[in-house]
């Protein structure tokens, strides 16, 4: 597969000022967004994918995406300095040979001039959403996911010891790693005991703080035909920013509503195939909201759904995060994607602990979440199988 | 204005938030609507994040809304160290926007989902104020 002839550059806008002192630089790339799109007879409504570096102020591509107010399917913030502009142009079309998105739109902007003497184009100017979310004393993850698990709770008559059956869940499965940072299996009651951090979400709620890391290698069919191991095969990706929506922000829902379709249609599977999943969770209030935006249990019913060992491996209704999770086994670097990845690879191949192993996992799912959940936030679902899932 | 139980960071106003961060000294909360489609924006921004129009204005909000969600910060950072417990809230605005905000003159335990607030000033001494909203009189 190559990326020839499946991709064009369609329109092109440079700026025509050279020093801009009176923009923003959210503004500036907003300008030339719409330059772009008008030189090529189309409008924002028509763009699927942005591609930026990591100079945007605040949480780059994704306060890009809400200031434009932007819905798209693919995200890439590739930073390689100066070159990072060609290879956006060369992922956007690989994504589009792909099938992943049709418009994708490609910006660069900054304001050195300006800022001359500040080290970077960014000229430590404020994200957009700056002082109107940076003013109110939050600091840190816990309290906007606390704030999520209020808005549930009164949506859906959730509770905290619904809550809590996930940390229990995450701990009977970290007992049997013994790298886990936290291995001691805890009961409901001990969840709803231990200290409030931000209502409703207590320090039991939360993902442990690890230093350390992960990676994974992804080789063509030939490669993998040629190494002895286990083969797990990329079966379905998805994945979507959500944003605050123009002040509309709905915290019950995350990106997960849109990733987890795109995943599941790519990859020809349901969630009834899914014998094992990695969710996310930073805080069980991410794993609950997650599992019904993908679409495990209606809207609403995730508290009901984690009740009776459900999320116990082996034999639950959703095995997941049978390494213990960032709840209770590692979240290294404050990113427990990269974590989420590992264990489905090995549930597929099989080499889980006994204790936790599926019985013949034929298809995994893994999912990540970044930035505030249901706010300004990434999502990002793979589905894994076998070789002949 | 009245006095401020809380720390009163001062905000960074920029070239696109001037306009807002200026008028909140006199008192007046402001948004943007924008000229082509009517929608109002929060937060204040060259474009209007639903048209992608670039022509907009402000005009005053009610300062009335109510609470959409909220949580109680029990450990404070920077410089809310010393403030906890303190509430931080989404206010949903009488004019549609779910803002960020603390909710303040109100008990924590008497606090919930829905409940009506209003606006309230807290002078920052730097020729701005933050918008803070308690329970409606």
């Amino acid at each position: 597969v190559t990326i020839r002839g499946k991709a064009y550059i369609a329109g092109i806008y440079e700026h025509p000022r050279r020093e801009i002192p009176d923009r923003t630089i959210p503004q500036i790339h907003a300008e030339l967004a719409l330059g772009a799109v008008a030189d090529a007879g189309l409008t924002l409504d028509d763009v699927d994918a942005y591609f930026t570096d990591s100079t945007i102020p605040g949480m780059g591509s994704l306060s890009m995406i809400e200031y434009l107010g932007l819905s798209v399917s693919y995200v890439d913030n590739t930073e390689t300095g100066g070159s990072s502009y060609l290879a956006h142009v060369g992922h956007a079309a690989s994504a589009i040979a792909a099938g992943k998105c049709q418009v994708a739109l490609c910006t660069l902007a900054g304001k050195p001039r300006t800022s001359r003497g500040r080290w970077g184009g960014g000229g430590g100017e404020q994200p957009p959403e700056g002082s109107f979310e940076g003013l109110w004393g939050l600091a840190g993850a816990p309290y906007n996911y606390a704030l999520a698990a209020t808005r549930h709770m009164y949506e859906f008559g959730t509770t905290s010891a619904q809550l809590a059956e996930i940390k229990v869940a995450a701990s009977l499965h970290a007992q049997h790693n013994p790298n886990a940072f936290l291995r001691d299996v805890v009961t409901v009651e001990e969840v709803l005991a231990s200290p409030m951090i931000s209502d409703p979400l207590h320090r039991m709620d939360c993902c442990v703080i690890t230093d350390g890391g992960g990676a994974c290698v992804v080789v063509s069919p030939e490669v993998a035909r040629t190494l002895d191991r286990p083969r797990v095969k990329i079966l379905g990706h998805g994945e979507s920013p959500k944003h605050t929506n123009n002040g509309r922000v709905d915290l019950t829902y995350s990106g997960a509503v849109w990733s987890g379709p795109r995943a599941f249609a790519e990859a020809g599977v349901a969630q009834g195939d899914i014998d094992y999943a990695s969710i996310y969770d930073s805080f069980t209030i991410t794993v609950l909201e997650t599992i019904e935006d993908l679409g495990f249990c209606e809207k609403g019913k995730g508290g009901e759904f984690v009740l009776d060992g459900a999320l116990v491996a082996p034999h639950g209704k959703l095995p997941f995060n049978t390494d213990g999770g960032g709840l209770c086994n590692n979240h290294p670097a404050n990113r427990g994607g990269m974590t989420k990845v590992l264990e489905a690879v090995r549930q597929v191949r099989g080499e889980a602990h006994p204790a936790v192993q599926v019985p013949d996992c034929q298809v995994a799912l893994a999912h990540g979440t970044g930035g505030a959940l249901s706010t300004r936030m990434g999502s990002a679902t793979l589905i894994l199988g076998q070789e002949d899932a | 204005m009245p006095m401020s139980p809380l720390p009163n960071p001062a905000p960074q106003p920029n070239l696109e938030t001037q306009e807002f961060w200026d008028a909140t000294a006199d008192g007046r909360f402001l948004l943007k609507r924008c000229d082509s489609c009517a929608t109002v924006i929060w937060y204040p921004r060259f474009v209007c994040p639903a048209c992608h129009a670039i022509e907009t204005s402000w005009f005053e909000a009610s300062g009335k809304g109510i609470v959409y969600s909220y949580t109680i910060v029990r450990r404070g950072q920077g410089p809310y160290q010393d403030a906890a417990p303190f509430v931080v809230a989404y206010v949903e605005l009488e004019e549609g926007p779910r803002v960020m905000t603390n909710l303040v003159d109100v008990e924590l335990d008497a606090i919930e989902v829905g409940m009506a607030v209003e606006v309230v000033w807290h002078d920052t001494g730097e020729g701005n104020a933050l918008y803070r909203f308690r329970p409606a009189s």
